[in-house]
């Protein structure tokens, strides 16, 4: 697989596995903003990771729904982060606030790139993603001085360096006021992320090459 | 024989999957509308891509083209030639005749927490700007929910991208 294969697959799996985190908060969030707030950032993450996927098939000859779905755990891009079953409120506030934060580096590097459809598909996503940030951004000043959030994002530190390449580390150390430390790579799985494929693929794999 | 201006007439017809007083062609999804014989190609630029309307607009196009007698070919462009500009001065109308705030326009830079919580926003029922933000987010990705003071009840706000 070539480079920008893997590029694309990285970003797209981690919008598809964040998203697919973040809905399990529908219907449970501690208020009812909340419940809608995540249900309607989850969509749009899995948009993204659809936007991205489409562009990764043209490439490897196949389509969406199949490297969403028929890969193996094992074959996925996805950093660590995404992966982790967070049932606390402190933690996945942290989570959402570190990932926006990392997205927000990897974006603008995108929108840079040379190539061109890539960097057009990243200028979309980071207009949308606007909204994501002020969400993230308001929850992060809110709970900046509870102990349990500020232990949520130490612990998720490590994870969230691990969803940048190392040159983009340091930009993502500055905004959070942070040290870069060894981080949780790409590529070492949680035991999370097979327990998470077993639940998302189950439809699709009870009958294969349905349509839907 | 089809015509660029049969076939865009034949698109404004077209009803938004989930605003349906608005049409395709006022939404601004259409970028450009191409005549080649028996053939028309057509360059779509998606709204929110986390919107689950994008297929049935796609193939709402597809059959549009195809009663026209034309084979269709849809182009889906995704970069950042979409924005809440592009609804037109008539779908912001029909928007906000039907309860939805048209998106205020875009400025220099993204649309900030202090733009959503200030007097710029008014209630499509009453016209006041005595509103506030309820939520970010809405019923789907493209809408925030905000209060009206005045007429006290709540609204969908387009969001500004």
């Amino acid at each position: 697989m070539n480079e920008r294969a893997q590029l694309l697959l990285s970003i797209a799996d981690d919008e598809l596995i964040l998203g697919w985190r973040d809905s399990e908060w529908t219907g449970i969030a501690p208020t009812l903003e909340e419940d809608v707030a995540f249900s309607s950032i989850a969509q749009n993450e899995i948009g993204h990771a659809r936007a991205l996927y489409e562009l990764a098939a043209q490439e490897l000859g196949t389509d969406s729904d199949a490297l969403a779905f028929d890969r193996d755990p094992g074959e996925y891009r996805c950093a660590p982060l995404v992966e982790l079953h967070l049932l606390d409120w402190a933690h996945t506030i942290a989570r959402r606030y570190l990932y926006e934060e990392a997205d927000r580096v990897r974006i603008n590097a995108l929108m840079h790139s040379d190539d061109a459809e890539l960097a057009g598909l990243a200028a979309k996503i980071d207009r949308e993603e606007t909204y994501h940030r002020m969400h993230a951004e308001l929850w992060a000043a809110r709970l900046a001085a509870e102990p349990r959030f500020r232990s949520a994002v130490e612990e998720l530190w490590p994870f969230a360096l691990g969803v940048l390449e190392q040159e983009l580390r340091p930009d993502l150390a500055q905004r959070v006021g942070l040290d870069v430390v060894a981080a949780h790579e790409r590529g070492e799985h949680t035991p999370e992320l097979a327990e998470l494929w077993n639940v998302m693929t189950e439809v699709r794999r009870s009958i294969p090459g349905a349509q839907w | 024989m089809v015509t660029a201006e049969t076939v865009w007439a034949a698109l404004d017809e077209i009803p938004d999957p989930e605003i349906p007083i608005i049409s395709l062609v006022e939404l601004g999804v259409i970028r450009d509308v191409a005549v080649d014989g028996g053939r028309v190609r057509i360059e779509f630029t998606p709204t929110f891509l986390g919107c689950p309307a994008l297929e049935a607009m796609k193939s709402a196009l597809e059959a549009t083209v195809a009663a026209l007698g034309a084979e269709p070919e849809i182009a889906v462009i995704q970069d950042d030639s979409w924005s809440t500009d592009r609804i037109t001065a008539a779908g912001r109308e029909k928007l906000r005749t039907a309860g939805f705030a048209p998106p205020p326009p875009r400025s220099a830079g993204p649309t900030t927490l202090v733009q959503l919580q200030s007097k710029a926003f008014r209630c499509p029922y009453c016209n006041s700007n005595e509103t506030r933000l309820e939520n970010i987010f809405g019923p789907t990705p493209c809408r925030s929910i905000r209060w009206c003071e005045s007429c006290r009840q709540p609204f969908e706000q387009f969001k500004t991208i």
